[in-house]
Parts: structure tokens; sequence; C-alpha cells
């Protein structure tokens, strides 16, 4: 009777305790569907990073999950359980921007602050007080690699294929060439299709252009067809890329055609140890899972590091607090790089550039936040 | 953007080879259309397929890429035979519409089919071969570059074409093929097993779209589920381009699509995202002036 009675008690006082003594944060994640390896990527940054840091102001963290099915509908609805049932004080999601959009319109409006890992479309933060990132966006990683092109591969002339169907590559082109031009680069442009196969026209173009340098702004996939029906054409020069690379697939696909020729940017590489941080993560991931972390991994730890930051200098559990809190960190210490955000919400970082070597990604050099005002 | 000597024959020889992968597809194409009257417009798909059968020949069964070529002819020839048999026989005797339409579903079974099972991410065909690296191998006259898969392409092309010739042209079976598509009930009553021709036909008509496929991803080494959709219609425009039915007029309609496609953004490269469209142009045009196509012959419905 009376260990019954007591076990009851500790019921009730544990429930009090989570009732009230503990910071919850949700975390809105595809973890099933279409992208639920990108959702299981961020979870298990957070994850480690909950370890790591499991209190703020004194109480407990507590990470809600809550699942998005890869889709925007569920996206919203999740961002609104999060909100009313669960009664979180920040979101951290969601992983692709069409998601993020969608829960940032359900965020925004309830007043809750919302920080993704890796939204880099610029409509997501755009004209939102809530609504911030920790990755950089599109025209930041145009510029840098712009910056690398000129200063590092001292390119001249450049063929810019803009993907005319992805917001994405057009956004991507516009801002490298821009930049490319600031320092009297040539620029010749092509266009293509998402779902494009042939490239042989676009790249005898590029080729009698004299290119010392083909930009490939889109993703992937059109990436590596352009990679081996450029060498077929005997174009020998480099091929730069936007983070549209960064998938593993891309070396299975175009296999040697872009081995050692092919420069990409990137928001974190495991090698790149840009602050204490960077090496302390990649050790402790590696040692949790037992194999290197990859981009979004690192981008759901500093997420939740940021946001745990941003709690502790607002002094306060109060959403709004918290929220001007995120918008007012500067110089913060996470495993992809010093960052600062913006007014708009948005990440200003250093960008990782990226090479194959050996068939494998590999971290070649890092552009600075500062070079690319 | 001047056009010199250089890019013009280096283009050409591109339109070339893009032709012949046109033409290859187009083949089969205009020959279930030639005998059954029927656009399978699922055979875009049914290309896709043999990919995945010569795919999956190599990598899961692990065998040498000849083989895995004939282990997937042989599938997606029975694959041709089985749609024939489930989707389109029940519908002989039906209105051409309806068999339109149900071909518009095979091909939408297919593609879905493909996503779940074979899942909607795109994979690498190159893995099917010991030496990835001939795919980008190139042989150099002066400045021009002429990648050695072109001549794989047309080689294959115009073999599958003289073993088609000699099967339509000196074969019982091919005799039976050309009468049945004059008439059917007509066929029938000279005692000749119609459903089994029309099987054989099928079969030829799949193993050239896998034939086809595996030429076609030799070029463009990585695919997926919907991949057979933009050749399909590429195909389907040669066909026509060339007299719908017509197997000498499929090939010349591929061709000609092909390098007329390649001249295009030759000769005005701004015009590059409109590729696509232009073809469809092409189409519209040749059914306007000349419906039946260029070696195609205008034949009287017979009331």
């Amino acid at each position: 009777m009376n260990t019954k009675r007591i076990y009851a008690i500790t019921l009730l006082l544990l429930f009090s305790f989570s009732l009230f003594a503990n910071v919850k944060i949700g975390a809105l994640l595809p973890l099933t569907g279409g992208v639920s390896a990108f959702g299981d990527l961020v979870r298990k940054g957070i994850d480690l990073a909950h370890e790591e840091r499991g209190t703020v102001l004194g109480e407990k963290i507590d990470v809600v999950y809550m699942d998005t099915r890869s889709e925007k509908t569920e996206s919203a609805n999740g961002a609104a359980r999060l909100i009313d049932k669960e009664g979180v004080i920040a979101i951290i999601g969601e992983v692709i921007s069409g998601n993020s959009l969608a829960a940032a319109e359900i965020a925004e409006k309830r007043k809750i602050p919302m920080l993704t890992p890796g939204s880099t479309n610029p409509l997501v933060t755009q004209g939102k007080k809530y609504v911030s990132r920790v990755c950089f966006i599109d025209p930041v990683q145009g510029t840098a690699l712009a910056e690398f092109a000129v200063k590092t591969l001292k390119v001249k002339k450049a063929t810019v294929f803009t993907d005319v169907e992805q917001d994405y590559s057009v956004g991507l082109s516009n801002y490298f060439i821009e930049r490319f031009k600031k320092y009297s680069g040539q620029v010749l442009q092509v266009q293509y299709k998402s779902g494009d196969q042939e490239f042989s026209a676009q790249l005898s173009q590029a080729i009698s252009f004299g290119s010392d340098a083909i930009v490939v702004t889109g993703y992937y996939n059109e990436i590596a067809l352009v990679a081996q029906q450029a060498k077929s054409l005997g174009y020998n020069g480099y091929i730069l890329t936007g983070d549209g690379s960064d998938a593993p697939e891309l070396l299975q696909l175009a296999g040697q055609a872009v081995e050692g020729i092919l420069y990409f940017t990137a928001h974190y590489h495991p090698d790149a140890r840009i602050t204490p941080v960077s090496g302390k993560f990649a050790d402790a991931y590696l040692k949790k899972y037992g194999i290197r972390p990859s981009t979004l991994s690192a981008l759901g730890y500093d997420a939740y590091m940021l946001l745990v930051q941003a709690i502790e200098n607002a002094k306060s559990k109060k959403p709004d607090a918290v929220a001007a809190a995120i918008r007012n960190i500067r110089n913060f210490q996470g495993a992809t790089g010093v960052i600062t955000i913006d007014a708009n919400g948005n990440a200003s970082k250093d960008v990782v550039i990226e090479t194959v070597k050996n068939q494998k990604f590999t971290f070649e050099t890092i552009i600075s936040a500062n070079s690319l005002k | 953007m001047t056009i010199n000597f250089t890019i013009f024959i280096q283009n050409l020889l591109n339109g070339l080879m893009v032709g012949g992968l046109y033409a290859l597809i187009a083949v089969g194409y205009t020959m279930v259309y030639g005998i059954l009257g029927l656009i399978n417009f699922a055979f875009g798909d049914i290309m896709a397929m043999g990919i995945y059968f010569a795919y999956y020949g190599a990598t899961l069964i692990r065998l040498n890429f000849p083989f895995a070529i004939v282990f997937s002819l042989i599938t997606t020839a029975v694959l041709g035979i089985l749609i024939d048999r489930l989707a389109y026989k029940p519908l002989r005797n039906a209105p051409r519409i309806s068999a339109l339409i149900t071909a518009i579903g095979v091909s939408f079974f297919i593609e879905s089919f493909a996503v779940v099972f074979f899942g909607p991410n795109y994979k690498p065909f190159l893995d099917v071969l010991e030496d990835k690296t001939i795919a980008f191998q190139s042989f150099i006259i002066g400045n021009v570059y002429i990648p050695k898969i072109i001549f794989i392409i047309l080689g294959v092309t115009a073999a599958a074409l003289v073993v088609l010739f000699l099967i339509v042209y000196r074969t019982k079976i091919g005799m039976a093929m050309r009468a049945i598509s004059a008439d059917i009930p007509t066929t029938s009553l000279m005692g000749i097993n119609v459903d089994m021709v029309i099987g054989v036909t099928f079969a030829i008509s799949s193993a050239l779209a896998a034939l086809a496929g595996v030429m076609w991803a030799l070029r463009y080494p990585s695919f997926y589920p919907y991949t057979g959709f933009v050749p399909g219609l590429k195909a389907f425009i040669a066909a026509v381009l060339g007299g719908i039915g017509s197997i000498g007029g499929a090939v010349l309609g591929g061709i000609l699509l092909g390098v007329i496609e390649m001249m295009l953004i030759t000769f005005f490269p701004t015009l590059m995202q409109y590729k696509d469209a232009f073809s469809f142009i092409i189409l519209i045009i040749i059914l306007l002036v000349k419906p039946a196509g260029l070696l195609g012959k205008r034949t009287v419905e017979k009331v």
C-alpha cells in the first residue's frame, strides 16, 4: 500500500515538474517520407547537443520531436500542434525550404520563435520577426564561389549553366556573375532545364569561348551529366557549383569525371575546423554514432546550441524575448562556423569550399564571411 | 556567338548521335503502330524498364555487360508480351481511343511501379561497366572531339535495323505481321494465329526498347523511373515526322529531329531553353502540312 502511494506521489511530482519547471523546445522534422534521411541527420545533431547541454536558466530542457512526413501541410499542422498542445517556447525546423515556409507562417502568427537548420531559400525568413536560420542563404554562396574562382583558381573566363526551372539556380547564377564581373571576369551564360540530359551544344560553346571554369548552379544529377559530357568533349578546366553538389549521389553518378576539377560551396565539412567547437563536435559525433557528421547534423547541432544560448541571453523563457535574443546573436561559436544572425534572421558565416579527391568530398578552404560583404 | 566550323561539325556529330538514339526508340514505337494502329504511349517506360533490367542484371545477378544486355532484351520482351495480354488484348475490338487511354494508364502504372519497387532516386548506369571511363573517351580530329559512344550508338542502330528488316520482309512471321497491318479479320481467316503474331510484335518492339534504353543510358548514365518519358515523346515526334508506321521513316525522322534540335541551339543559343518546345512545334507543323509524314503513305480509310 505504502510503496504504491510513494510511487504515485513521485509520479505526480515528476508530472508537475514536467509541466512547470522544464523548458520545452519543439523539433519539427521530416522523420518519415521522402526526405526522412534529412530529418534523421538533423535529429542526430540535436540529440548530441541535448546530451551536451541539457539545462538552461537552471531548468531541464525537453526536446519534443514532431514528424512532418516530409509534407507541407503536415509541417504547418505539426507547428500548430507543438505550439498549442505541447506548449513549446521555440521550434527548431523544418529542413526543406518549402516545408519551413509553411511552418514559418504558423510560428510567425502565434509569435513563437522558429529556427531552421538548413532552409536556404531567402523567402523563409523574409519579412518575419520570429523566424531565423543558422545556415547561409543563396546570395552568400554565389558570392563566395566567385571569390574563390577569382582569387584561388585565377579564373578569367567562366561559362555559367543556369537551370531556368529552379529559383535556386537562377539566384545563384546572378549572385555569382555579379561578383565575378566585379573582378572583370568574362562570362558566357547558357541555359538548361531540370531533367535535360544532352549538354553538348552548350558545352561546345563553353569550350570555344575558352572557359577556365564551367559554373553549374543546379542540382547534382545535371552537374554529373555536364561533367561527364564536358570530359568527353575534351574540356579540362574547372567545374564550380553551389551546395547542389553536396550529395554522395554525385560521386556515384559522375565518377571520375569530377575528380580533382570540381569545387563547390558547402555549409560544413568535418575536416573544416573553423571554431574550437567544430573539432569537439566532429569527435563527439563520431564517438556517439560511429560515423563522421554530415552537414545537416552539424546544422541541427548548431540550431539547438544557438537557441539555448539565445534563451540564456534573454534570461527568460518568454517567446518574444527569445526571438529578439536570437536576432541579437553575434559571433556565436558553432560547429559549422562563427555565426552572426542579421536583422533579417539570416546567418552570416564562413562558407566552406570542398573538392573531390580519390572519389571523396574533401575540404579545400574557407571563404570568410567578411570577404563576402 | 559566332559559329565557327569546329562548333558546326562538333554539333552536327552530336546531333547525329542524339538522332541515332531517337531513331532506335522510334523504330519500336512505329512498329506497333504500323501493325496494330495503336500508339503505345507506354513505350518510353518500357525502355526505362529495359535500363533497370540491364542494371540489375549486371549489379545484382553479376552478369557480364553483354549478357546483361541479353538478359534485359529477354525480360523486357516478356514484359511487352504481358502488357499486350493484360492491357491491350481485351481492347482489340474496342475503339482506338480506348486503347490509347489504356496505353497512357500503362505508362503511369509502370512509372509508379518503378518508383515503389526500385526507388525514386537516380541510379548510376556506369556501374554495369568494368571500365567506366569508356563513356568519356573520344577520338580527336583537329579540334573536333568525337565521343566513341557515337559509333556504338550508330552501329547498334544500324544492326538492329538490318535484323528488323530481315524479320519483317524475309520471314513467315514477318509476312504475317504485314498481313495483319493490312487487314486483321482476313488474316485470321487465312489460319494465322493473330494473337500470337501480335505477341511477337510486342516482344520485338519491347526488346528494341530495351536496346535503345541501354544505349540511352550509356550516353546519359543516370536514370530514374521517369527516364523514359522525354525520350518516349521525342521518339513519337520522330515517328510522326518520318511517317508513323514506316520503319524507314522512323529512322529518318529520328536522325532529322536530333540534328535539327542540335542545330537550333547551335545557331540560336538564346533559344536553348525552348529546345523541347521546338520539337513539339515540328510535330504541329508536320501534322498541319504533311500529316502522313515524310515517308508515310496516305491511306484512305475504307468504310
